[in-house]
């Protein structure tokens, strides 16, 4: 089995939450000496007693698999499924809690563009210094300056200062040295993202080139298109365990639907920012009429959100943030005002329709929110990440095209009127 | 999970937990090119977009030193073992600059670098060295400076000047052993920092402090004369043995036992080895917590 590049055995990551240590020496002495006198901490906040479960959870839990020679490997999972801390085990960026990982060959990590690049220094000063911080030797760098300089497509801005450059520029530079690195690993986190489609096909080329070649690609995206096209092995990672490794796509299938199976979720568990939650809570989301959270355009979508609350309050609402694949906000749609009383555990019954969503992906967050008539709003509470749903492209409602979003971007208006 | 292959040649085994000796001296190899380079980097970009440029480098030291002649030579009126005062703060004043800018930066490796060592993997060691390099060139000049200033000095006759060449070729010795120090001292401190803050504070202003328990603004013979049962103590400070030798070489003072200079450098060992193996071990964890 030489032909192994990469074992994970075992490997689990466990986070502190909340208690990173006192943060200053003076309250670490002061806590400790407080336990060697057997006395109460007294940084220890008092009335945080529901968060103390909630101090240390396991980011990653007992996750093994390993990866061939010529594996495109696909590392699906929602948002905090522990995908990137996956990455940063193998990258060594931060070491496992337990198992043990095990590399042959070099490891090439992306898991952010332009690491260590200088906005002062021009773009060739660049590229030593970025392909020495990947672990390439001087020597190395000038043997592939000529390749690198070709695949970035901006040979005529070699010589300027990165600062002067535009996003797709660096994006470009920072790849073409990272797909130079000769990796026998090559780890790509969500990278590709910025860059015009043309470039993106060229980097996904080059990917697919590493895995034909004999050396092994592990890619983390929320992009499917680009996961299909390129992987040929599909990992699908489940709150921090690892539920599924096989065929790519069934792994997208229960990356798609991981959140319709669970048609209803429980909304309970989800760690809020802060305060949120706390007087007013959803409990649970049914979406109702869907297997897989599959919407054809113009469709609707129907769930029943379970809440309670622990106040009266007479103009409540449920705001919903369409977001997109990478959780940025696109548009806000909210309920009419209703009543709920204090101890109160109410559900209901809402109906989004989706007209205008370009077809793609999107996530939706939820909130509970009051409004007063002057344009307040107070937030009870908050989640970011209720769920993923899909719609679907049907060329018929887009007079015969197929939607590209890269271009034509996640909103389709209505048709321009000619008179 | 098949667990068959364990005995076959990995290049690479990522573990919990390492021992505390346990440190990565062939990627430090392996990635000496990145030391120069960021050497460079470091170098190129000091003083990008300042109008008088690497004349800094210069300036900071020649400011210091006028100051110090005005304040603790003229005004206090301080002995300076017979050699010109200017000369003999700017001795004092170029090793003391070298040693705490050293210090100073090294010492928030972790915290000024945490974004790129969120995202990459690099023996983080290179940081360091690269910044004491970058320091040894600032020395270089500062260095130079002082000896144009020496050798103009030592032409004229009764100059109190007795440069002892044999101490002399010490010099990059003496230089090595102030980077090691600097260094030591800086990477204990960041691997410290990373969980406690405060420190940071503790190392500006107590870097300020402790140049007044280095003989930089006043000899050591004052001590020697005034408090000779403290000599002993007071040649603990191991910059203090350093800093007398490179004035003994140079403009010849009177010079102290070896055996000071023997226990600084076994102290400055010592500092390094706890460094690098403090350093070592926060490495591997120090995302989790900055």
């Amino acid at each position: 089995m030489s032909n192994r590049v990469l074992e994970v055995d075992g490997a689990s990551k466990e986070y502190r939450l909340g208690m990173i240590g006192g943060g200053t020496l003076h309250g670490d002495l002061t806590s400790w000496f407080a336990r060697v006198r057997g006395k109460d901490d007294p940084n220890v906040k008092i009335g945080k007693e529901h968060l103390a479960h909630n101090q240390r959870f396991w980011a990653l839990k007992d996750v093994s698999f390993n990866v061939d020679k010529g594996d495109a490997v696909a590392l699906l999972g929602r948002n905090g499924a522990g995908k990137s801390t996956m990455l940063k085990l193998i990258s060594r960026i931060t070491a496992p809690t337990e198992g043990e990982i095990r590399i042959r060959g070099r490891v090439a990590s992306l898991l952010e563009i332009g690491t260590g690049f200088h906005r002062e220094l021009s773009g060739r000063d660049n590229i030593y210094l970025n392909g020495a911080i990947m672990g390439m030797r001087r020597s190395e760098i000038t043997a592939r300056m000529k390749d690198i300089v070709e695949f970035s497509e901006i040979e005529p801005f070699i010589d300027t200062p990165v600062k002067r450059y535009s996003s797709g520029m660096y994006v470009k530079l920072a790849f073409a040295v990272a797909a130079h690195l000769d990796p026998d690993v090559m780890i790509c986190d969500e990278v590709l993202a910025v860059g015009d489609l043309a470039f993106q096909q060229k980097c996904l080329g080059k990917m697919s080139e590493i895995a034909r070649s004999g050396r092994a690609v592990l890619y983390v995206s929320h992009n499917m298109r680009t996961v299909s096209q390129l992987c040929n092995r599909g990992l699908y990672l489940d709150t921090g365990k690892l539920t599924y490794d096989g065929t790519v796509e069934r792994a997208m299938e229960l990356y798609g639907g991981s959140s319709a199976r669970s048609v209803s979720r429980n909304l309970d568990e989800v760690p809020r920012y802060r305060d949120r939650g706390d007087t007013m809570r959803m409990l649970a989301i049914d979406f109702e009429n869907t297997q897989a959270l599959e919407y054809d355009q113009e469709g609707c979508m129907q769930f029943r959100l379970k809440c309670v609350s622990h106040i009266p309050e007479p103009r409540l609402r449920i705001r919903l943030i369409l977001q997109n694949s990478i959780a940025t906000p696109i548009a806000m749609t909210q309920t009419e005002p209703f009543e709920v009383a204090a101890e109160e555990e109410f559900t209901k019954r809402v109906k989004f329709p989706l007209d205008g969503i370009a077809p793609g992906e999107y996530i939706i967050k939820l909130s509970l929110i009051a409004g007063t008539p002057r344009g307040r709003s107070t937030y009870y509470d908050t989640i970011v990440d209720v769920s993923r749903f899909i719609i679907t492209d049907d060329p018929a409602v887009n007079s015969g095209f197929i939607w590209n979003e890269s271009i034509w971007g996640e909103f389709r208006l209505k048709p321009l009127i000619m008179e | 999970m098949d667990n068959t292959n364990r005995g076959e040649r990995w290049d690479m085994v990522i573990r919990p937990r390492k021992g505390w000796f346990d440190i990565d001296i062939k990627g430090l190899v392996h990635y000496r090119d990145l030391i120069l380079l960021m050497f460079k980097r470091n170098f190129n970009l000091l003083y990008k977009q300042t109008i008088l440029g690497p004349a800094w480098i210069v300036i900071q030291p020649l400011l210091t030193t006028v100051v110090f002649t005005v304040v603790f030579g003229n005004l206090a009126g301080l002995p300076t073992d017979g050699v010109p005062k200017f000369l003999f703060y700017m001795a004092g004043n170029v090793m003391w600059h070298f040693f705490s800018q050293c210090l100073l930066t090294t010492s928030n490796t972790f915290v000024n670098n945490s974004q790129l060592f969120g995202k990459v993997y690099f023996p983080r060691l290179v940081m360091p060295f690269s910044t004491v390099l970058t320091e040894m060139v600032n020395f270089a000049v500062q260095f130079v400076l002082f000896l144009v200033f020496l050798i103009i000095t030592a032409a004229k006759p009764d100059s109190g000047i007795h440069a002892n060449w044999q101490l002399i070729l010490l010099t990059p010795l003496l230089l090595l052993q102030l980077g090691v120090l600097a260094l030591g001292f800086g990477i204990i401190i960041s691997a410290l920092t990373t969980k406690y803050r405060d420190l940071a504070m503790l190392v500006t202003f107590g870097v300020h402090l402790w140049m007044y328990a280095t003989p930089v603004t006043y000899s050591t013979s004052m001590i020697a004369d005034s408090y000779p049962q403290l000599l002993g103590l007071y040649m603990l400070n191991p910059i203090t043995p350093i800093i007398e030798l490179f004035r003994a070489a140079y403009l010849g003072v009177p010079r102290y036992s070896y055996g000071y200079n023997l226990l600084s450098v076994v102290v400055t060992a010592a500092v390094f080895l706890i460094g690098v193996v403090l350093f070592s071990h926060t490495e591997r964890t120090f995302m989790d917590t900055v």
